[in-house]
This record gives C-alpha cells, structure tokens and sequence, in this order.
C-alpha cells in the first residue's frame, strides 16, 4: 500500500476534535494531508510519540488520540505496547506504518524486516483489538469502523517505503508548532 | 545546578519518612506517579502509592517512556511525576534533553540515587554511578534537589510548583530509603 492514500483513507474519519501524532517521514505525509493545530508533532527522541500520546490520552479522555507511528519508531520504544495495553485508554489508536526501513536515516532496513510480526506483538502484550492491512481498498472500507471502536487499538499498516521527501524539521519541532498545539488543546 | 544549599549539617543517618514524601506529592497535585521500580523508593514510596487510587500509577517498561507520557499529561495540564532509579535517569538522557529541556516542559523526577551511602554527598560517593549523577544535570542545565534528611522533604512542593510554573524539569535526589 502507498503509505499516502493510506493517510488520506484515514483522514476522512478524522475530525477536528482529535489529536493526531504523526513521525518523521509519516509527519511530513500527514501536513500536506491534515494540517491542523491539534497535530502534535515534537516527540523530541525517536519512538517516543507512542508515549506522548498515551500521556494525552489519560489526561483527555474526552478526545480520540491516533499515534502515526512507524516501525523503525516503535522497534527504539517496543515496551510502549505493554504499557498502554495495562494503562488500557479508551481513546488511543496505535497506527503503524510498516516498510521495514528507517526512511527518515537513510532508507537503512530495520531490525526483523519480513520476520517480525507488529500485530503480533501488539496482541502479544495485551491489545485486544489488533488489526493488520495489506490492501488499501479493504483498509479504506474498514477505517471508519476501527476508530470507532473502543480503545486502545493497534493497526499495522504494509506499505511500501515512500520516495524522497522535503523534510524541514522545524515544521515538527518548532516552538511555534508546540505553541500551536497547546493553544488549540486548551481552546478544544 | 542545584537550587538549594545541600544542607550539609542536615546531612545524616536519620530516617527519611515516606509518608512526609507522599503528602508532598499530593499537595503539589500530582495526578499521575509513572514509575519504574526503584530500590530506594520501593517500599516507602512506590509500595504505598500503588494501594493508593490517587495519583493514579502508570507503570511503565522503560523511563524514557515515561518522560513522554508527563509530557503529554503536561499539554492537558495533568500534573505527573516520574519515579525512577538514577539508572534509569541516566538511561533516559537523550528524551530528557529532546522533551523536558529543548521543549522546556515540566518533567518532574524523583530519582533513588541506588547504592548511595546515608549521609555522604552524592558527588563525594564512593560510587561511580552516584557520584556523575549531578555533573551531568549541571552540564544539562536541570534544576535539582537533594532530599535526604527529613529537613528536606519541604523543599518538594516549591520544587513542583516551580517546575509548572517557569515550564521546565527538575529533578529531587531521594538520598536514603524512605521508611
């Protein structure tokens, strides 16, 4: 699957009162498709935005919290599924892309390309609800229903590993994107 | 960087109370305790806040997870405190420099510095593993705080609220087992 009409397919069931937090090559994606001031995009350390969002999860369980994550991302932080699957909030979607490189460094494979099993890992340590995607017609008529269900979710996501991309990190780390999101997250 | 003279006449083999610890923590309205197992704090602190419904404990596999759970906890303005071993703080440098002090946001750490001798400075340690502990919150530009006499354990609650009120971390030493 292309890792961009995979973004757009969950885009549509996306509202304005969600957060989304989307990583590294993902991140840039997911501006062009969703640019929106309850985006949270400064993790500041890789495979951490996982954490981040289980953070925001607990302190608003009033809000959809949907983690963009990627596989290299979510192999430098693995325990993160342990610990949101025992902190069990209602409200997270663990999303990952998978395409078994680190595209952001250099397009090196990651660790377990093709052996490792994300969904598998992720029912391993306690999800319930673990979804896996490798035909985009089939993900895009299942998007809606999955965020609807009750959190937390993991859904991995076979895409393929994207071409080159514009990466100007301070459209993720700049202090005026974190202002951003603290304001829009107080107003909402 | 430490805030506040290590008082060094303070300094001594009486016991630390738990109890005192936790009353500050909940004074300065944490909501949420996110902890790994630290064997200084096990039993005073971390045991007791476990049978407690609030704060609310957030048990994590890795510190580094926790200092993006108080992150995020921080944008909803949730109050959080992350429970660790120095171990750990010293496993988690690079989130807590990208997060609590690039993003300057208010991560606050109550560390059990492991195998630190009652009454002698964690820089004067005969251990390697105390002794850098606070070099490197220096060289890291972190706020930190020693508490180990129960003199100390006043100095919790301005910390916290400090740390909130000027967004950025801290860090308070636990120095000996509290009771």
């Amino acid at each position: 699957m292309r890792r961009d009409l995979c973004l757009k397919a969950i885009a549509r069931h996306v509202t304005d009162a969600d957060i989304v937090l989307p990583v590294y090559s993902t991140a840039f994606d997911w501006l062009d498709v969703r640019p929106h001031p309850l985006n949270y995009l400064s993790h500041g350390a890789m495979g951490l935005a996982s954490s981040h969002a289980l953070g925001l999860a607990l302190g608003r369980p009033d809000k959809r919290v949907i983690v963009l994550d990627g596989d290299g991302s979510l192999l430098m932080n693995i325990g993160t599924l342990v610990t949101t699957a025992e902190a069990a909030p209602k409200n997270l979607f663990h999303f990952v892309c998978e395409n078994g490189t680190y595209e952001a460094n250099g397009g090196h494979p990651i660790p377990g390309r093709g052996k490792v099993s994300f969904a598998g890992l992720a029912r391993s340590a306690g999800y319930e609800s673990v979804h896996e995607f490798s035909d985009l017609k089939i993900f895009e008529q299942q998007a809606g229903a999955i965020l609807a269900e009750q959190g937390p979710v993991f859904i991995n996501l076979k895409v393929e590993p994207a071409g080159p991309q514009e990466r100007d990190y301070s459209r993720l780390h700049g202090a005026h994107v974190r202002q951003a999101f603290r304001d829009a997250l107080k107003a909402s | 960087m430490q805030t506040s003279a290590g008082s060094e006449e303070g300094r001594s083999a009486a016991g630390l109370s738990g109890d005192s610890i936790i009353r500050e923590i909940k004074a300065s309205r944490i909501e949420f305790v996110v902890s790994v197992p630290d064997i200084t704090t096990s039993e005073g602190l971390l045991r007791p806040l476990a049978a407690m419904p609030n704060p609310r404990l957030i048990r994590v596999c890795k510190e580094d997870e926790g200092v993006g759970i108080c992150a995020g906890l921080a944008y909803t303005d949730k109050r959080a405190l992350l429970l660790i071993q120095q171990t750990g703080l010293l496993d988690s440098i690079n989130a807590i420099r990208g997060v609590a002090v690039e993003y300057s946001l208010p991560i606050c750490m109550m560390v059990g510095l492991l195998e630190k001798e009652v009454g002698v400075p964690p820089r004067q340690s005969k251990r390697y593993g105390v002794r850098i502990v606070e070099p490197i919150l220096d060289a890291m530009g972190i706020a930190y705080h020693e508490i180990e006499a129960q003199a100390d354990v006043a100095k919790i609650r301005p910390a916290i609220d400090d740390a909130y009120a000027q967004n950025k971390p801290i860090v308070l030493l636990i120095g000996q087992r509290p009771s």
